[in-house]
């Protein structure tokens, strides 16, 4: 596999980079050396994988979804991330990231939210190490997730609203960015996706990266072989990244991303930066992002808040131009029938993002062969979404 | 000798300082852009910077954002701002200055970008997201078409990294006051004066100052070490407090008159 790894400034091919203000330049390189270090420290590593285990809840359960995979006439497997600490897969690298800026030595943090789960699972490790926290998150956002807001309260930290822009998580990136260029001697920017310049895509998936190689293990051990189709929701594409790197040099092993379709690729309102973008540059990278004929951003939908996000993981971007992994959308109604089919047969709401990547293997179900075997990685649990998922059932209620 | 280049040069001779002058192009229309920067150029500025609207102004405070808004909702994009320069063009020849953030450009095309600019009558293009690393491409263009690329100067940048963006700039070099967004201050560091002094020595090329130099008595304080000073905000605050107002330009006018002549005399 060519370039699986960046370049020094983090590029793969033409995707990546750092374009970002000079002056926060300086803090990047900080960062880069901090975290090549602690990555080479045993003792920085045994403390994350302890807080993994015995904090967080890992490992994660590889389940078999048996009546899934009759309906859908393929054996499925559930990699269940959403049983972790905080509902789902965030937690992974506020852990790693908040040891990285405890051993930094910086005095505070921040974060950005869309849906709020990273801004719970942020407002969750900052309360852990004792650091005090501010999270940025559009105002839209906030009236949209008011339960996730009032966690972080009682967590103790500060939700700042963001009424510029589109006020949703692109318009939270660019303010936490102005905070973090304002006070970046004692602040740590703790992105919650492998967005942005580089470290960070390295940084995050390096964290998310237990995902796929629990998954590896598990389902070695329980089939004696290794899947022949891994598939992961995309918004920024973390879940995702997490999962299918540890796979990318298993080259019979098929990687499928799941973008938000929304109302439908025609309809404009959606969130398909990689099966419908074009090359730009977003939050310090250059990616595939959504944007119109002047260069501007788009503003994006998805019924998945999580997904609602005009950009993506620059990896996932080279990922896609060398082939190695496939992208696909789901819409919005159809990612709903996945949650509630996922509901109804297996015990189990998976989040409004996770569906997607569910509801992808019952659209595709036919072209499965007899023998295939498929692990989804369950990004999350859909408790957050049910107010979401209520609106739609009876949309007229208000 | 391009223009920006000669202004240098005349202003050297003469022994003033340079005032830059920013607002962003389209706000509130480009007609009036249009009137302003004549109007700026009729009471002092010595180089005018562009604005290039953009939906996602990460390196800009609340006052350059809302402008940057009202500029995108009369839909205001880089054709129509070039055709506005070359509209300038049979007006004035005062050094105008780009200064943008890097999709736009992108998305226009580098190559594409560079020779329009150029045949506009544009002299030179600062991108707010663009570290020279980064800037490999548009350097190839630029240095080919000669359009002056100008890079900033943070108070992070370290000594190697000064040594990168003097050499990479050509035209000046934009030394930023203080770490943060763009937007006035009520005073800077004293620190400032010596980093400029540093960074002068390191290279042969003019350094401005800009980033929160809102009054007259911080612009002087400026203009007494550094070759020029940058003016955004405060001149954009003066044009978001009189929409629609029938003495906008003369305000500005004013505004520019006074700044102008601290930075002159300083």
């Amino acid at each position: 596999m060519k370039n699986i790894s960046p370049d020094t400034q983090g590029h793969w091919g033409k995707f990546g980079g750092k374009f970002v203000s000079e002056t926060l330049m300086c803090a990047l390189e900080e960062l880069s050396s901090a975290y090549n270090e602690a990555i080479k420290d045993k003792n920085f590593k045994q403390d994350l994988n302890n807080c993994l285990k015995q904090y967080a809840g890992r490992p994660t359960p590889l389940y078999y979804a048996e009546r899934f995979s009759k309906k859908t006439g393929v054996r499925v497997y559930l990699k269940r991330e959403d049983l972790l600490h905080t509902g789902a897969h965030k937690i992974n690298n506020t852990i790693g990231q908040a040891f990285l800026a405890k051993r930094m030595g910086k005095k505070r943090l921040i974060a950005e939210t869309g849906a709020g789960q990273h801004g719970v699972a942020t407002a969750t490790v900052a309360a852990l190490l004792g650091m005090p926290c501010d999270v940025y998150m559009g105002e839209d956002d906030i009236k949209r997730q008011k339960l996730n807001v009032f966690k972080m309260k009682l967590l103790g930290t500060k939700v700042i609203p963001v009424k510029t822009g589109s006020k949703t998580l692109k318009d939270a990136i660019n303010e936490a960015l102005r905070d973090w260029v304002t006070n970046v001697k004692t602040t740590y920017y703790l992105l919650g996706s492998v967005v942005g310049p580089h470290p960070y895509p390295v940084i995050v998936r390096d964290f998310q990266s237990v995902i796929g190689e629990e998954t590896k293990r598990q389902i070695r051990k329980l089939e004696g072989r290794l899947p022949d189709y891994v598939v992961a929701c995309v918004g920024g594409g973390s879940n995702s990244m997490g999962m299918f790197y540890p796979f990318i040099k298993e080259r019979k092993v098929k990687l499928i991303g799941v973008e938000a379709g929304g109302l439908g690729l025609a309809s404009g309102k959606h969130g398909a930066s990689l099966c419908k973008g074009t090359e730009g540059v977003l939050h310090g990278a250059r990616t595939y992002i959504l944007q119109d004929k002047d260069g501007q951003i788009a503003s994006t939908h998805s019924v998945a808040p999580g997904l609602d996000y005009s950009g993506v993981g620059p990896e996932h971007a080279h990922l896609k131009q060398t082939g190695r992994t496939s992208y696909y959308t789901v819409k919005d109604k159809d990612a709903m029938d996945a949650f509630f089919m996922l509901s109804h047969l297996e015990g189990i709401l998976p989040a409004l993002e996770s569906s997607h990547a569910i509801a992808w293997v019952k659209n595709f179900a036919i072209n499965f062969k007899k023998n295939d075997l498929v692990v989804v990685n369950l990004s999350g649990r859909g408790d957050k979404d049910v107010d979401i998922v209520e609106d739609y059932i009876n949309p007229v209620r208000n | 000798m391009n223009r920006i280049e000669s202004k240098w040069k005349e202003l050297k001779k003469k022994g003033l300082k340079a005032f830059i002058a920013f607002i962003t192009a389209g706000d509130p229309c480009l007609e009036d852009t249009y009137k302003i920067v004549l109007e700026m150029e009729r009471q002092g500025a010595d180089i005018i910077e562009l604005g290039i609207p953009f939906s996602d102004p990460i390196a800009d405070g609340p006052v350059i954002q809302a402008s940057s808004n009202r500029a995108l909702e009369k839909r205001t994009n880089l054709n129509k701002i070039l055709l506005l320069v070359k509209d300038l063009r049979k007006k004035t020849d005062i050094p105008i200055v780009f200064l943008s953030y890097y999709n736009p450009i992108f998305h226009y095309g580098i190559e594409k970008f560079v020779e329009d600019a150029v045949k506009s009558g544009v002299d030179g293009v600062i991108v707010a997201d663009l570290p020279p690393e980064e800037a490999k491409e548009i350097k190839i263009f630029s240095s080919k078409k000669g359009l002056d690329t100008i890079f900033l100067a943070a108070p992070t940048s370290l000594k190697e990294r000064l040594h990168k963006i003097a050499e990479a700039s050509t035209g000046f070099i934009y030394c930023v006051s203080v770490a943060g967004v763009t937007g006035a201050r009520n005073s800077l560091a004293q620190s400032l004066k010596r980093r400029v002094v540093d960074i002068k020595k390191l290279t042969d090329r003019p350094v401005a100052v800009g980033f929160g130099i809102s009054n007259i008595q911080t612009a002087k304080w400026v203009a007494s070490f550094a070759d020029g000073v940058i003016v955004g905000s405060a001149i954009v605050k003066v044009i978001q407090d009189n929409l629609e107002k029938k003495d906008l330009i003369s305000k500005v006018g004013k505004l520019v008159k006074d700044l102008a002549s601290a930075i002159h005399k300083a």
